[in-house]
């Protein structure tokens, strides 16, 4: 773990992407980056763009941590990251596709039926049914990392309903305005469009029986959720309303809001809440979220659901191994973002290697998220490694491990200056009648010295991700 | 407009006008508590002034006697208390952040800056604040809030759904503040008239911040009489009932033409209003002062009902 890859200087060189930021950090003084660091979170915190952790106690309103180095790629660099993205959601979307229909992947023997069918996150009660234009997820969040100059691994797939795309958008706003001589000076594409971008992406997938300009609604689990703020965010952002489940209601084969004037009828949902909470009436009974009979009016293409129930188990850790199979397998085309080697537990002899190297090793839960049940070898203790061993030896289906890779590292604003810090990438992709990226995503950054763990939840920031116009 | 979002503006104009009524009710007590008063020593007062903001069994429960230094907190910084000014700003600004996307930055800076300054007045210890302090501090916060609201929000529905939580809560409250006179005096009628009397009236003036208002409207010698027509029935004044009941109804009746559609609470709002135009001073002291402000809470009351049952619930077809 003593070499990982530089993304700013390689061999004592500053590489080009960076060229003109080692001028600008060389003419910030410690009491001006004071200053602006300050200035950048009393803005975030006007804003309200705050998240809560779980359990923890203490403020409820915690600010995520922005660093205000910012991550840059070049054109070329970024237009291969595009293409093997795009290429992944359209393979995605396809394998749901299938695995709801026909299930040719399976029959082919590329896929385990057990693996598909008895996956927690398969929905029964889709299957048979075909979502308009034939997509399921809409918006896929695809986690990168970074090891070498060109050398690029996808971590996880988000099919369902990934999050942080205000922070993309609102880092850069806050950027643009405390450093526009940057931007001057940079040709950085802008990403601003993302918005429109996802309402389009949106009304392109009204459904059958939607004869007008159709209604777009956000549905959010409401306002004590951790992401809230960018349910808010983005309903504003496109100017559409934001829903919880008590806003509407099932009546003749549509969804309907209550407004002041009476119902409204709502024909795309672009639900943030998990498929088990929809709809009482066919998934979980218990749910206070969800509207009674949602779903019978979306299987009778009333209204549409993105990301369309059932998404999610195209996106589950062990699912993902199989992707590279299935970019062969329906497109026909190599992948060009490669996966990282994964061995799965509950096979015998790879469960046997995985014990055999914990010190190694990332273990992570098949359905975990969020860095939570997760176990990275290299930075345990021998006790952490011992409790983990034994969960594995008893529900070894449960998990899957990959070698410790070496996160490129990017400059960051660290309390002794400027220090190398492990970052991850996640671009957000948006599947409608076209396929669309904006240029750029959220870079996250582990702000611990040697941490490998981004999420924000276990202490990591974010910084605005720069793509340079050629 | 979301009917969700209809009703959390409405409340936030009600928890605002709230939190100042809260505040200027305190300022009330501490001034008349400050007279020497008659029979039943200071207490009387101080409980007169829990009874008319509605608060007095749930503090008799936590405190006990009403000491003032135990009333100032529980109606300002108690979370146990709905109504205290801490419960109200904290409500409002969280109704504020639900519905973010129906209000400018500069409302939504006003009801957070509003929370936040809360937290830090909580931190403070109590003996470093002066009560006055405490209120022209929520006066300023409502006048902010109401400042951004006036400058920057759009006219349309949602803004009409704001002012008709500030006309009915203010017309409640106003009638509120009035009663605190009746609980006041209700031991000794033989007051009424009095030098004592005029000085309670002329508190109530202040803690509505009518006292100069007063003045120029009528001038000559302050009388029951004049101060009742002044808070009741003088459309002039921005707090009088008549006043209240008539900004209730020009928002009923902004939102009937925008919506094209009129219906029972525009029907009730008018006839409430056409009854107090018309109504003496005279009446209302043969009525009976708190008699007529009691029948006049319960009509708001069902007013603000049929609001809740045309608009806010979402049951309106």
């Amino acid at each position: 773990m003593t070499t990982y890859f530089n993304e700013m200087y390689e061999g004592g060189q500053v590489r080009e992407p960076y060229a003109r930021l080692e001028d600008w950090t060389k003419a910030m003084p410690a009491a001006l980056r004071a200053m602006k660091q300050a200035e950048a979170e009393a803005l975030f915190r006007r804003i309200g763009i705050t998240f809560a952790v779980y359990g923890e106690g203490g403020d409820p309103d915690r600010l995520i941590p922005f660093d205000m180095f910012p991550r840059v790629f070049t054109q070329a660099e970024w237009r291969k990251l595009e293409r093997g993205i795009k290429q992944r959601a359209r393979a995605l979307n396809a394998f749901l596709l299938d695995v709801y229909g026909r299930a040719e992947i399976v029959r082919a023997g590329k896929i385990p039926a057990r693996m598909v069918f008895q996956n927690e996150a398969f929905e029964r009660a889709v299957a048979g049914f075909t979502p308009p234009r034939g997509i399921y997820s809409h918006i896929v969040g695809i986690d990168i990392v970074r090891t070498g100059a060109d050398e690029f691994f996808v971590l996880e797939d988000n099919c369902r309903t990934p999050s942080g795309v205000s922070y993309m958008l609102e880092n850069r706003e806050i950027m643009m305005r405390m450093f526009p001589q940057l931007f001057r000076e940079n040709r950085i594409e802008p990403v601003d469009g993302y918005s429109d971008a996802l309402r389009r992406t949106l009304a392109s997938v009204a459904p059958a029986k939607c004869e007008r300009e159709p209604t777009i609604a956000i549905l959010t689990p409401g306002h004590y959720n951790s992401a809230y703020y960018e349910h808010s965010f983005l309903a504003d952002l496109m100017g559409v309303e934001l829903v919880e489940g008590a806003d509407l209601f099932v009546e003749g084969g549509f969804v309907w809001m209550r407004t002041t004037e009476g119902p409204k009828k709502l024909d795309v949902i672009y639900r943030r809440i998990d498929d088990a909470f929809l709809d009482p009436l066919c998934f979980r009974p218990d749910s206070m979220l969800g509207i009674p009979g949602l779903m019978d009016v979306y299987r009778s293409g009333g209204v549409s659901i993105c990301s369309a129930p059932g998404a999610g188990v195209a996106d589950d850790k062990a699912v993902y191994t199989f992707v590279p199979e299935m970019i062969r397998f329906y497109l026909g085309e190599e992948p060009l973002l490669n996966n990282v080697p994964t061995w799965q537990c509950a096979k015998p002899d790879e469960c046997k290697y995985v014990l055999e190297n914990l010190g190694e090793l990332v273990v992570k839960e098949v359905h975990g998220s969020g860095g939570y049940g997760m176990l990275v070898g290299p930075k345990s203790t021998k006790d952490q490694i011992e409790t983990f061993r034994a969960k594995i030896e008893a529900h070894p289906e449960n998990y899957i491990a990959q070698p410790t890779l070496a996160l490129s590292a990017t400059p960051t604003f660290v309390e002794e200056g400027i220090a190398p810090r492990h970052v991850d990438l996640r671009p957000y992709c948006l599947v409608g009648e076209k396929i669309e990226l904006v240029p750029g995503g959220l870079t996250r950054v582990a702000l611990k010295e040697g941490s490998l763990v981004v999420n924000s939840s276990q202490g990591g920031g974010v910084k605005d991700t720069w793509v340079l116009a050629e | 407009m979301l009917s969700r979002t209809a009703d959390n503006l409405f409340w936030i104009a009600r928890y605002i006008e709230r939190a100042e009524t809260m505040a200027r009710l305190l300022e009330v007590g501490a001034r008349i508590a400050l007279m020497p008063s008659a029979g039943h020593g200071y207490r009387s007062e101080w409980e007169s002034l829990l009874q008319a903001s509605g608060t007095s069994v749930g503090f008799a429960e936590k405190y006990g006697d009403p000491v003032q230094r135990n009333i100032e907190s529980y109606l300002f910084f108690d979370r146990d208390n709905p109504s205290s000014v801490a419960s109200c700003i904290e409500r409002a600004r969280e109704n504020a952040r639900i519905v973010r996307t129906a209000l400018t930055s500069q409302v939504w800076d006003a009801l957070n800056g509003a929370f936040q300054e809360m937290r830090q007045l909580e931190r403070k210890p109590r003996s470093e604040m002066e009560l006055t302090e405490l209120t022209e501090w929520v006066m300023r916060q409502a006048a902010l809030v109401r400042g951004a609201i006036d400058a920057t929000l759009l006219r349309n529905d949602g803004y009409a759904f704001l002012n008709l939580g500030f006309a009915l809560e203010r017309a409640d409250n106003t009638a509120r503040l009035i009663d605190v006179k009746y609980y006041v005096l209700l031991p000794s009628v033989d007051f009424i008239g009095s030098g004592l009397d005029n000085y309670q009236w002329q508190t109530l003036l202040r803690a509505l911040s009518a006292h100069r208002a007063f003045h120029w409207a009528y001038g000559g010698e302050i009388t029951a009489a004049k101060i009742a027509h002044f808070l009741i029935l003088n459309p002039q004044s921005p707090r009088s009932l008549v006043a209240t009941v008539t900004m209730a109804m020009d928002n009923l009746d902004a939102l009937a033409r925008g919506y094209h559609k009129s219906g029972a609470a525009q029907m009730r709002a008018r006839s409430l209003v056409g009854e107090i135009a018309e109504t003496r001073v005279e009446e209302i002291f043969d009525e009976g002062l708190h008699e007529f402000l009691t029948r006049f809470i319960r009509d708001v009351g069902e007013l603000s009902d049929m609001v809740q049952a045309a608009y806010l619930s979402g049951e309106a077809r």
